[in-house]
């Protein structure tokens, strides 16, 4: 019996010695490509998230202040401390032409900073020594309303929401409750809005013509079917600045559409075609239509053409029968093919940057836009978020239901 | 989907619009495409029909031309060196994954997957910002290291696909006949999820190969890939050679699609119980 025991125990801890084996080596493999995504890329991410909140920049600018602001209650006037920090602060900002910067940022909370701080920065030096309480009141009336104090006490905190919030069009009014911006001053939400109606529209187009090819390509015969397929498949693979230079082609004046239809007299003047919306819903559509096609004609493929054929035998017209009977077993497939199209739709940057106009750029455009020709890194910060939620909400709700990652590439 | 002798007219009606409608659609799909490689042939400067002659002009220009020549290294280097750093990371963790099972495995892969699905833009600036501070901007690390992150969801995937069908008792039976994990990997498990390996790899390089926006914000002037540089191109100064730039893309995607149709059509045969028993 003992010996029994002592046989079990070993073969057991063996099994788990083995198990425990299995665990470690899956970890090994495992763990070098965690290592690289977790530097390279979630804590970039990490970086961009807080990026869009953090507000040590103003810190930087205007240090003391920011010090003696913290003391401060935000009841009426701040006292004689603050008033001397934020005319030593200047004193360094205004030749460092940092002090516009700032002014800049505060004016979107409160208008008329920008011209306070740049004009008191350049009066400084009549100002003479301290006390500077009662004098930077006497240069400026303003340093004498506690709104400004209050606006500039919330501007100099570690973390700001500014940025966030103004990346929905919102701000903080002077009683410090969140408002909407001024009429003419509120664009990310059209922004948003425009990029969440060019992806639908996109989504439904590519359903729209996506489905009967789809349907084609699963009910016709082997070599048909294989023909398509490597049209389809011809087009995925090729490149997407490739097929986006196409269509400039194709739609300009001069191009092969325009002068089709000159040919024919439909039109006696070129249409516009292109470098406008028109252009935008030809080309995205086109480039993201094989990410409809492709998982609408893998379930396709999988349908029994006997259900169809039971229904119509027993009575179903034949738009009864496909509406009632094969459309529904075909919703795995437009779950999945509208979610991928409709992701990356919202995401796109590079086609309508090439073949939309002005009017017709979503928000990755605006992220671009804020890096690369306004330099304000918290801006395109607070817009990558907006989108990230956007794209992260899409993919929370519907993903579940949609498995991406059975998703057949190709 | 015949015709069958019995159709009513409505039947044969809508039978025959429903070709046209499918015809319209591919025309739609592959004809924009297929436009430019004449159009890259042509010897006069124009960018539309009728051609007006033939000639190998643009494309000697490519060759002559130092930037383009500059952009296709520049692409080679980064497409080569992610790819293969994104096959070797992908391929490694793919077998692990699937190897055991344990709570929160889905969330892992939702995380490892995530740069396909998270827009372009948001992981070009997150990049930026951080290369920003270690001083990765402007130099090829940097490049090809967001390029294996960009790759190594591709090959996560098809590498998983592969091993769907892979036994892995296989490993512990050569393991249990005295080859080390090493040898097991390379001898026994790599060449049957050769072909999800490759197409993994020829996913990541073709992700490199059209990657623009990443590229866009992280790359200084010396690191212009072929992308980067035919996008300034068509935003700036669209000329024919382009086109031919853009003709020797179609064929690289043909090619790439031609292998790619090859290696599924070779692993679905692989996978098939019912072809092992009948071989």
């Amino acid at each position: 019996m003992a010996q029994q025991n002592t046989a079990d125990t070993s073969l057991r801890d063996k099994l788990r010695r083995a198990e425990r084996r299995k665990k470690i080596e899956a970890v090994s493999l495992i763990a070098p490509l965690l290592l690289i995504m977790l530097i390279f890329y979630f804590i970039p991410i990490g970086i961009m998230l807080y990026r869009s909140v953090d507000n040590s920049q103003m810190r930087e600018i205007l240090p003391q202040t920011a010090a003696a602001l913290s003391q401060w209650s935000g009841q009426g006037l701040p006292d004689e401390a603050a008033y001397g920090a934020i005319v030593a602060d200047m004193k360094t900002a205004y030749p460092a032409r940092t002090l516009a910067a700032a002014g800049r940022r505060l004016n979107f909370d409160k208008v008329g900073f920008y011209s306070l701080l740049l004009k008191s920065g350049r009066k400084l030096k009549k100002l003479g020594g301290p006390p500077y309480k009662e004098k930077l009141i006497e240069l400026d009336k303003k340093w004498g309303d506690p709104h400004y104090w209050t606006v500039m006490k919330r501007g100099l905190r570690n973390i700001t929401l500014m940025y966030l919030m103004r990346a929905v069009d919102l701000r903080y009014d002077d009683a410090n409750h969140i408002v909407g911006v001024p009429k003419e001053q509120a664009i990310y939400i059209s922004i948003i809005q425009r990029t969440v109606y060019i992806s639908l529209s996109v989504t439904l187009l590519c359903l729209l013509i996506g489905y009967p090819l789809a349907y084609f390509m699963a009910t016709s015969s082997p070599s048909v079917r294989n023909l398509l397929m490597i049209g389809l498949l011809l087009v995925f693979w090729t490149s997407l600045l490739v097929r986006t230079l196409s269509w400039i082609l194709v739609l300009q004046d001069k191009g092969v559409v325009n002068s089709f239809l000159l040919y024919l007299g439909i039109i006696s003047q070129p249409l516009s075609l292109v470098f406008n919306r028109v252009g935008v819903y030809v080309a995205m559509t086109h480039v993201l239509l094989p990410f409809m096609v492709l998982p609408l004609y893998s379930v396709m493929a999988g349908i029994p053409s006997y259900y169809v054929r039971a229904a119509r035998s027993l009575g179903a017209t034949p738009i009864t029968a496909f509406f009632k009977v094969y459309t529904p077993m075909t919703l795995p497939g437009i779950g999945a093919g509208c979610l991928m199209v409709f992701i990356q739709a919202l995401g796109y940057y590079i086609t309508p940057a090439l073949v939309g106009g002005p009017r017709d750029q979503m928000v990755s455009y605006f992220v671009a836009f804020f890096v690369n020709e306004r330099v304000n890194w918290s801006m395109a910060s607070a817009l990558g978020v907006v989108l990230l939620l956007m794209t992260g909400s899409f993919y929370l709700i519907f993903g579940k239901r949609v498995n991406i990652t059975n998703m057949k590439l190709g | 989907m015949a015709l069958s002798a019995h159709a009513t007219t409505g039947e044969r009606i809508w039978y025959y619009v429903f070709r046209v409608l499918v015809a319209v659609v591919f025309i739609y799909l592959v004809f924009p495409i297929l436009t430019i490689i004449p159009l890259s042939f042509n010897s006069g400067e124009f960018l539309h029909y009728p051609l007006q002659g033939f000639s190998l002009r643009w494309y000697q220009d490519v060759i002559a031309s130092g930037q383009w020549a500059v952009a296709v290294k520049n692409s080679l280097i980064v497409g080569v060196s992610s790819m293969i750093l994104a096959t070797v990371l992908g391929t490694t963790a793919a077998v692990g994954i699937n190897r055991v099972n344990f709570p929160g495995k889905e969330l892992l892969v939702a995380l490892l997957i995530s740069p396909m699905m998270i827009p372009l833009v948001i992981s070009a600036l997150a990049l930026y910002l951080f290369f920003a501070k270690i001083g990765l901007n402007d130099t090829y690390l940097g490049i090809i290291l967001a390029h294996t992150i960009l790759g190594i969801p591709f090959v996560l995937i098809t590498v998983s696909a592969t091993l769907q069908g892979f036994d892995y008792s296989l490993m512990n039976a050569g393991a249990s006949l005295g080859a080390a994990p090493l040898p097991v990997f390379f001898r026994i498990v790599m060449p049957l999820i050769m072909p999800g390996i490759v197409s993994g790899a020829m996913f990541a390089f073709a992700t490199s190969l059209d990657e623009v926006v990443v590229v866009l914000f992280i790359a200084g002037p010396a690191h212009r890939t072929l992308p980067l540089q035919m996008f300034s191109g068509i935003r700036e100064h669209l000329s024919p050679t382009i086109l031919a730039v853009a003709t020797m893309l179609i064929f690289f995607a043909g090619l790439l699609m031609l292998t790619l149709e090859f290696l599924r059509k070779r692993n679905e045969k692989l996978n098939a119980p019912a072809n092992i028993a009948a071989h």
